[in-house]
């Protein structure tokens, strides 16, 4: 970190975590209809404070920080905002402006209404979940970014419950015995690491352990800890029914950011405090459940009847992705070969966080326009809704990987990482998982290009359609940014040689 | 070896076997009671560890007020009856669960037998920077001071998870009052005590609360027990518990993360960095910002117990 603990801009991350934290807490007394107002209006400042936080990485070509009161770590804290930070921020921004702008629709308190239970909720868990997400991704201490991982939870695990049905509850708590075993997981692990070094600071940890025994046992901990929280196969049983029971907008969140959260602290934690520690091994493993998540993943939403849980399953698959990164950083360390696997890793998760935002979106519409979510009913639905049909194949060509889109440029990294370091049986995954997720997204449109059944057209919703699309045209987009623009994501890249 | 010795081992040997006596227990009413004595018993622990402050928040929230919410749950699982549809596990899973558990456990115990000694500390850098912060308390620096964004963000999450009961709210009974209802206690120990200890209980919490900034306390315990001595005269039916619509009460549990934040702010604007104090008042600061945070949590610690508003 800088010799006097802070960047020029070093307050941009910082803002883009305190303002939705304090909104989120300020929502409390001003009641659902202010709540709602507060909250859109923090809306394009907080994507102005990612956009400008990007160009100050950008331009500088090096990490911001913050030293809060100005104490330097190890004593106090720090934020630090890298590439990685800079590019999920602007993620973050982009799917909760989006889902904002879209919940309107349904948890909107128009004047004079009287204050609705779900409506007094959903506007403060919003910013609850954003504020945790930019506080994961800009943390630079193993204890700040457990309370991340709280706040993430305690904000996600209501809104999975939001509708008050006895089986959301219940799907809400299996996700809370899951998150509270991966944070005791977790907070073991910090323990550990902090008698070892003395500090839990992630770039001090860095030059302070080495692969001692409890350093093992703690990197095991904490990375099973985040596993449980990302759903990584098979700690996955809990994401389905949670991310299928949850109101549309919030399925989105939970989706497209909650789960990348966690996933974020483990890359902190493998490429920065234990950087160069894991043995090839090990990443093999994360790679090997990583498959089986892509495979069995996308044969369960095959099997699916019903469009929600289909959609959820796809998240499942999509985030086993996320892992083959892993051993195909560790394949040719500090090459452009490792480089591949990063910038791929990272795209994977923004260009995820997109698309399947504007799938569980479009899901919803779908479902609120014909009534029910039954595969097998879905004839019709083409003419009932053809743009949320649309904007769920649009994001089903990035979640296949299929050229331009985001997830073909994410998927096409990975894939010559992979065969640039003569691993070439995660090539063959990335591939069949394509082909099954063209599977899934075909059963959807088939069964919704299929004539008949549909009644009359309900109205229209016109802007909650234009968003959903909105995210998906972006997601295809994605992969149109030319690939020099990704150099941004290797800035601060901690497990390159100094 | 010495008495110190002999008690840190009965310590030791308590805490363990009532945390299977919990894990063993079939009836949930008992296994709440020794989990209570488990938290008790674990204050102790930190006791003998020299880390009083905490101790009196294990005592406080640790055994007290989940004590009190698991009771609250035992009660109202115990009155609806609800369906226990969950199969129990079977003999392969209990086995697979066990050998789980006991390899975490086995790893943990070699992992810290193999820890360096002495173990890298903060604590002297803690002691040496406290003057600038004008505290005697090196907790209170640390929570109020080195990482006083942690805490500013659990307050938060306090406040968070207020939110998260009420949106457990049937529909019907949004903004109502709690289901805190009790028969009123005209006499025996409960409506004396109701009664009687309010008082005091408001003047230990408020030195506890003072004493923090350079001793053992601060505004978690003393918030907890400010809770208590709120809930005890709801318990006793002495008083009912306001609605969850009122306005006072949702600002009185806003007010404290708030005015940490705006503190914070302030740091940044005139400062330049975020919960940095300005020099000569720290201290001030620091006490200011407890008084209104001990407030706040302490409303938000009652209404977690008392929980989500219910149709009448």
């Amino acid at each position: 970190m800088p010799p006097d603990g802070a960047t020029p801009w070093g307050f941009l991350p910082l803002l883009a975590v305190m303002l939705p934290v304090a909104g989120m807490v300020a929502a409390l007394p001003l009641g659902a209809r202010w709540a709602e107002r507060l909250a859109l209006a923090l809306m394009p400042v907080g994507l102005l404070l990612a956009l400008g936080t990007a160009v100050a990485v950008q331009a500088a070509g090096a990490p911001l920080w913050h030293a809060l009161g100005h104490w330097a770590p190890p004593l106090g804290l720090a934020l630090r905002a890298d590439g990685l930070s800079a590019a999920m921020l602007l993620a973050a921004a982009v799917v909760i402006g989006a889902t904002a702008v879209f919940a309107r629709a349904q948890f909107g308190t128009p004047a004079g209404a009287p204050e609705a239970r779900a409506a007094f909720a959903f506007w403060p868990l919003l910013l609850g979940i954003w504020g945790a997400t930019n506080l994961a991704l800009v943390a630079n201490d193993l204890f700040t970014a457990y309370v991340a991982l709280e706040l993430l939870t305690f904000a996600a695990m209501p809104l999975v419950a939001l509708d008050g049905r006895r089986e959301t509850l219940a799907a809400a708590l299996r996700y809370l015995m899951f998150a509270l075993l991966g944070s005791v997981l977790y907070l073991l692990g910090a323990a550990l690491l902090y008698g070892v070094a003395g500090t839990l600071d992630v770039v001090l940890l860095a030059g302070r352990v080495d692969g001692s025994l409890p350093v093992v046992v703690a990197a095991a901990l904490m990375t099973a800890g985040l596993l449980a929280k990302t759903a990584l196969l098979p700690l996955h049983l809990w994401l389905p029914p949670a991310h299928a029971g949850a109101p549309a907008a919030g399925s989105a969140v939970l989706s497209a950011l909650v789960v990348k959260g966690s996933f974020v602290l483990l890359l902190r934690l493998w490429y920065g405090v234990l950087a160069g520690i894991p043995g090839p091994a090990a990443g093999q493993l994360l790679a090997a459940l990583g498959a089986a998540a892509i495979l069995l993943g996308s044969v369960a939403a095959l099997a699916q009847p019903r469009l929600k849980l289909l959609v959820a399953y796809s998240t499942v698959a999509q985030i086993g992705y996320l892992f083959l990164m892993f051993p195909l950083m560790a394949a040719m360390p500090d090459t452009e070969t490792a480089a591949k696997a990063w910038t791929g890793g990272i795209l994977q998760a923004v260009s995820h966080a997109l698309a399947k935002a504007a799938m569980f979106l479009a899901v919803g519409l779908m479902a609120a326009r014909i009534g029910h979510d039954r595969l097998d009913g879905l004839a019709g639905a083409g003419r009932a809704a053809p743009v949320p049909l649309l904007t769920f194949g649009l994001a089903g060509l990035t979640l296949m990987g299929v050229p331009p889109s985001g997830g073909f440029a994410a998927k096409w990294l990975l894939l010559s990482a992979a065969i640039e370091g003569g691993q070439w049986w995660w090539a063959l995954v990335i591939l069949a998982g394509g082909l099954l997720t063209g599977g899934y997204v075909y059963r959807v449109l088939a069964a919704g290009l299929a004539g008949g059944g549909a009644g009359p057209p309900a109205p229209r919703a016109a802007a909650p359609e234009a968003i959903a699309l909105g995210l998906a045209i972006l997601s295809v987009l994605l992969g149109l940014v030319p690939l020099a623009a990704f150099g941004l994501v290797q800035v601060g890249r901690m497990d390159m040689l100094p | 070896m010495t008495a110190g010795h002999l008690a840190d081992l009965l310590i030791a040997a308590a805490i363990l076997a009532l945390a299977l006596g919990v894990v063993l227990a079939r009836q949930v009413f008992t296994a709440v009671a020794l989990f209570v004595a488990f938290g008790l018993l674990m204050g102790f622990a930190w006791v003998r560890l020299e880390a009083l402050d905490v101790a009196l928040t294990e005592a406080a929230i640790g055994a007290g007020l989940s004590g009190l919410l698991l009771l609250g749950a035992a009660r109202r699982l115990a009155r609806t009856g609800a369906p226990v549809d969950e199969k129990p596990p079977r003999r392969a899973q209990v086995v697979a669960i066990g050998i789980a558990c006991a390899t975490v456990t086995a790893a943990l115990g070699a992992a810290i037998l193999a820890l360096p000694d002495p173990a890298p500390s903060l604590a002297p850098m803690v002691v040496a920077s406290l003057p600038a912060l004008d505290l005697g308390n090196p907790v209170t620096g640390v929570l109020m001071g080195f990482r006083a964004l942690d805490t500013l963000l659990e307050a938060a999450v306090l406040a968070l998870a207020v939110i998260g009961i009420w949106a457990l709210t049937p529909n019907r009974a949004w903004g109502g009052a709690p289901g805190w209802t009790q028969p009123r206690a005209t006499e025996g120990p409960l409506a004396l005590l109701a009664r009687l200890l309010p008082p005091f209980g408001i003047v230990v919490a408020a030195h506890v609360l003072w004493v923090g900034a350079d001793a053992p306390g601060g505004k978690f315990q003393a918030a907890a027990i400010l809770a208590a001595m709120w809930l005890l005269p709801w318990m006793a039916g002495l008083a009912a518990p306001p609605p969850t619509g009122a306005a006072w009460l949702r600002a009185a549990v806003a007010v404290g993360p708030l005015a940490f934040i705006l503190a914070g702010f302030g740091g940044l604007l005139l400062e330049g960095a975020f919960l940095a104090y300005a020099p000569g008042a720290a201290k001030a600061t620091i006490l200011a910002v407890e008084v209104v945070l001990t407030g706040s949590i302490a409303v938000a610690l009652a209404l977690l117990v008392l929980g989500p508003a219910v149709a009448r």
